[in-house]
Parts: C-alpha cells; sequence; structure tokens
C-alpha cells in the first residue's frame, strides 16, 4: 500500500526546482512512476511531496535538430522512442534499444529521464547512449550545465544531480558517415545481465574510430576506452585479434559484480561474446548501408 | 495530502470522482467503479494481470497512479462485450481454448486489443514480443498467440469494422 503524499504540479522546470529546494529531502520528481511508484509502494522509500515533470510544458518529446542531432526531452516515455521515425531512420540501434526496455506497459509509462536519473545499473539507454557521446541538460532554477551522459552516473542508483536540480534533456549527436551502432544485452530476468554498446566508423579500410559502452555489469555503465584504443586504427579485415583482446580488456574494466543476475565471472565473459558480436553485426551495418 | 478532482471515462461512461494523489488506478476500477476483472497479481509491473487501456495504451494499472486517467478514457475487460456478442479477441480466446484458470485472461485480451489496434497484422513474433510482459502460469502460452493471430484476422475480415468498443 501507498502511503499518502502530496502532488504538486508545476508549470516550469524553474518552479519545479524551487520546490525540491524548499522541501529538500522530502520531495522528488515523479516522471512515469515505473521505478518511484514501486518503490514506495515496497515500502523501501517515502516522500511526501511529488513533483510530477509530465506537466511541465516543453519537457517531453523528440526532434531532430539542424546538426542531425537527437534533443529527447527528459519525459519522453520509452514507446515514443520506440516508435518515432525520425529515431527509426537516423538513431536505428537507438529505436532498436527502446523496444526491448522492459515490456510494452513500462515503455509506455516510464520516461527515458527517469530511467537516466534512477541509476539502476541494471539498464539499457546509459549504455548505448554513451557510444553517441550524449549530453544531458541539467537544469535547476536559475542556471543549467551540460554534461557528458557518463559524468551523470556516480553509483549505483546515484547521479551527480543537485537536490533542486532536474535532468531536462538528452542529446544525442549523429555518427559520423560511414558508422554504425548496435547494442547487444543478454539477460535471464527482468532487467539485462549484460549490455554492450558499440559504435565503429570505417575508412579506407580501417577502423577509424572505435567506441564502447558496457552496461549493468558493474555499478555504472561505462565507456571502455583502452578497449577501444584495441581497435582504433586496425584495418578491418585484420580485427579478430584486436577484438578479442579488447574484449579482455573491457570485461576486466567493467568492474563485474556477482548478484541476481549472474557472477561476475559469467558476466565478464558475456561482455566478449557481446562486445565481439556487436563490432561484427556493427560493421555488417556500415556495409550494408553501403550496398545500398 | 491534496484531493485530485477529475473527470474520466470508463468503458464509455464519463464519470466524476475525486482521488487522493496515492491511489493506484487498480484501487480506483476494483474499489470504486467494482471493475472486478481487473486482477492483481505480482503488484510490480512484471505480470500484467492488471493491464488495462489508457487512451488505447496499455498500462499496468497496480502501479500507475489513479488520477493519471483525468480526461482520458480507460478501457478494462468489462467494457468490451456488448451484452452476450463477445469481442472478437474473445471470441477467439474461447474458441482456441487459450486459457484454463483464467486469471491472467482479462489481461491478455486487453494487451491483445491494444496490439491489434497498432499492429492489426502481427507475425508470431510480433505477439511474442507484444505480450513478452504478460504471463500466463497455465497454458503455455502456444493456445494463446494461435487466438491473437486468429483475432487479428478475424478483426481484418469480419464484420465488425472497429475493435469493438
Ligand atoms: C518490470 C520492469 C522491467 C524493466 N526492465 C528494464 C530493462 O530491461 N531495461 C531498462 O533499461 N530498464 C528497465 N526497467 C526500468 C524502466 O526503464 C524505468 O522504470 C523507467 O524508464 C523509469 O522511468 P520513470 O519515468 O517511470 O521514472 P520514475 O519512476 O518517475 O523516476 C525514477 C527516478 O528518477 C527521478 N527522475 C525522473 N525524472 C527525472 C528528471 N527529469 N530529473 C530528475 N530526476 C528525475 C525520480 O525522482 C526517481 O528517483 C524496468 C522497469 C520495470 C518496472
Ligand atoms: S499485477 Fe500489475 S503487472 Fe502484475
Ligand atoms: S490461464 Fe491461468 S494464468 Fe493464464
Amino acid at each position: 500500500m501507498l502511503r499518502p503524499f502530496e502532488l504538486c504540479e508545476p508549470a516550469s522546470v524553474a518552479e519545479a526546482s524551487e520546490l525540491l529546494l524548499r522541501h529538500g529531502e522530502a520531495a522528488r520528481i515523479y516522471a512515469g512512476g515505473t521505478e518511484l511508484i514501486l518503490a514506495m509502494k515496497e515500502g523501501l522509500i517515502h516522500y511526501d511531496y511529488l513533483v510530477n515533470v509530465k506537466t511541465v510544458p516543453g519537457l517531453a518529446g523528440v526532434r531532430l535538430d539542424a546538426d542531425g542531432s537527437l534533443r529527447i526531452g527528459a519525459a519522453t516515455p520509452h514507446r515514443v522512442l520506440e516508435r518515432d521515425p525520425s529515431v527509426s531512420e537516423r538513431f536505428p540501434a537507438i529505436a532498436r534499444m527502446e523496444a526491448d526496455v522492459a515490456n510494452v506497459r513500462v515503455r509506455e509509462v516510464g520516461t527515458l529521464g527517469g530511467n537516466l536519473c534512477f541509476a539502476e545499473p541494471h539498464a539499457d539507454p546509459g549504455a548505448l547512449l554513451q557510444v553517441f557521446d550524449a549530453t544531458v541538460r541539467l537544469e535547476r532554477k536559475g542556471g543549467a550545465r551540460t554534461i557528458p551522459l557518463e559524468r551523470l552516473f556516480v553509483g549505483p542508483f546515484e547521479t551527480c544531480l543537485e537536490g533542486d536540480e532536474l535532468l531536462t534533456e538528452i542529446v544525442v549527436p549523429p555518427l559520423a558517415p560511414r558508422s554504425a551502432a548496435v547494442y547487444l544485452k543478454f539477460g535471464f530476468l527482468e532487467r539485462p545481465s549484460v549490455g554492450v554498446g558499440v559504435a565503429v566508423t570505417l575508412a579506407d579500410g580501417h577502423v577509424a574510430d572505435a567506441r564502447i559502452a558496457v552496461g549493468s555489469v558493474g555499478p555504472v555503465p561505462r565507456r571502455m576506452r583502452d578497449a577501444e584504443a584495441r581497435l582504433q586504427d586496425r584495418p578491418v579485415a585484420d580485427s579478430e585479434a584486436a577484438l578479442a583482446e579488447a574484449g579482455r580488456i573491457a570485461a576486466r574494466a567493467s568492474d563485474a559484480i556477482t548478484d541476481l543476475h549472474g557472477s561476475a565471472e559469467y558476466k565478464e565473459h558475456l561482455v566478449g561474446v557481446l562486445l565481439r558480436r556487436a563490432f561484427q553485426a556493427a560493421l555488417a551495418a556500415v556495409a550494408g548501408s553501403e550496398r545500398r | 495530502m491534496n484531493a485530485i478532482p477529475m473527470s474520466v471515462t470508463v468503458n464509455g461512461e464519463a464519470h466524476a470522482l475525486t482521488v487522493p494523489p496515492h491511489e493506484t488506478l487498480i484501487e480506483c476500477l476494483r474499489d470504486r467503479l467494482g471493475l472486478l476483472g481487473v486482477k492483481k497479481s505480482c503488484d510490480v509491473q512484471v505480470c500484467g494481470a492488471c493491464t488495462v487501456l489508457v487512451d488505447d495504451r496499455p498500462v499496468s494499472a497496480c502501479t500507475v497512479l489513479a488520477f493519471e486517467a483525468r480526461g482520458k478514457h480507460v478501457r478494462t475487460i468489462e467494457g468490451l462485450a456488448h451484452g452476450d456478442d463477445l469481442h472478437p479477441v474473445q471470441e477467439a480466446f474461447v474458441e482456441h481454448g487459450a486459457l484454463q484458470c483464467g486469471f491472467c485472461t482479462p489481461g491478455m485480451i486487453m494487451a491483445t486489443v491494444a496490439l491489434l489496434a497498432e499492429n492489426p497484422s502481427p507475425t508470431a513474433d510480433e505477439v511474442k514480443h507484444y505480450m513478452r510482459g504478460n504471463i500466463c502460469r497455465c497454458t503455455g502460452y502456444k493456445r494463446i498467440v494461435e487466438a491473437i493471430l486468429a483475432a487479428s484476422e478475424r478483426l481484418a475480415t469480419g464484420p465488425r469494422t472497429t475493435d469493438g468498443g
């Protein structure tokens, strides 16, 4: 049973921020509520005030910028990202990842901003969006900052958001020409045990850019820059050995945790397997788009 | 605690209600409106027994708050049949024996109605993907998938041109 709370419906980000400041620890942002209400029903947490961000104008929706960046309002539900034509045409890996988050009911209601701000380690978007070098816009009354998504995650269920700050927008820059991104995950419970995102850019038969991010395995989703360096500038035809090495490095760097979703060893193994498959699928996707 | 006045249409009928913010949609539908076809099982958005449609979108009534339905149309299993005249999805479930204990069935059927409104001719794989969050402990799913595919054909060719609502 839920304990009673007060619902606040601010008309602007500034007003929402002011409510958070005024009520301090007693208040929390409420978006889809798919995480928050569950935790409150369980009695794990309680807030006297929930601040609804869905009624703040302009916080939900997706649009493409003139430079090709995807701008996603924090209160945009997963289902919108799964089905929006500009996402599936320009950022197919994101649309596919979104279509496999949770189940359709959670995707209809749960938002991307809520997913990122909850910072549950077993989640998908935080890993994939990092290979796009996504940034997030954090706003409070009288100020705003934009930081790399990578820096939002501080630990399990912990972000760098200040008490009166809201996540308002996620900005995803387009990949360079001759690039593709792929996200693969594996799990046997509701949420993923392991998720690996890869983006590759090709030039003259070489890997001009390789980006790798691993999620769900350790406390926070992370870019794997040492592993990326193994693949950088390699001839595509001769990437097999480098790929295995990159897999080992990423597995070690992922800070795998033993939990209900599997042992650390098991997850490290899966990081290598999914990294190889994702990389090869990304190469095939670039080749495929050039044949068309 | 603030009370929230709201108007909501449930199965075609308009209601003016006042709900506290912490009232869940399932409490509102079952306890206030007596719609006992809405089932609660897992209570954590995993099983789908509580699936109802809010403006045609499937949601977990166990966790969505009631006030979120303000100004919207809610449909439950009770809103599908016209008297003894079953909805084509209900008919398909009966004909294909797609239920045993029946506890998951209202949610299965509501999710199917949402799926077919969005994708009138799904493949078996699309059906399985969409229905992933609706769990049945009895049937083993085979007959459920068959019933959904049959319902899709029935809706495409049958006498009713709408989804029955
Ligand atoms: C059964 C189930 C299965 C799931 N499976 C997956 C899965 O496979 N992969 C996956 O990635 N995720 C999964 N999830 C998580 C799901 O994606 C999240 O529940 C959802 O996206 C959270 O969004 P919300 O809008 O409901 O957040 P809420 O519950 O409303 O909020 C979550 C937290 O974020 C804070 N918050 C929300 N919005 C903002 C904002 N704009 N600014 C600052 N703080 C904010 C809230 O204060 C709260 O602390 C699953 C969840 C469930 C229940
Ligand atoms: S009771 Fe709501 S999803 Fe199981
Ligand atoms: S018929 Fe018993 S749970 Fe599905």
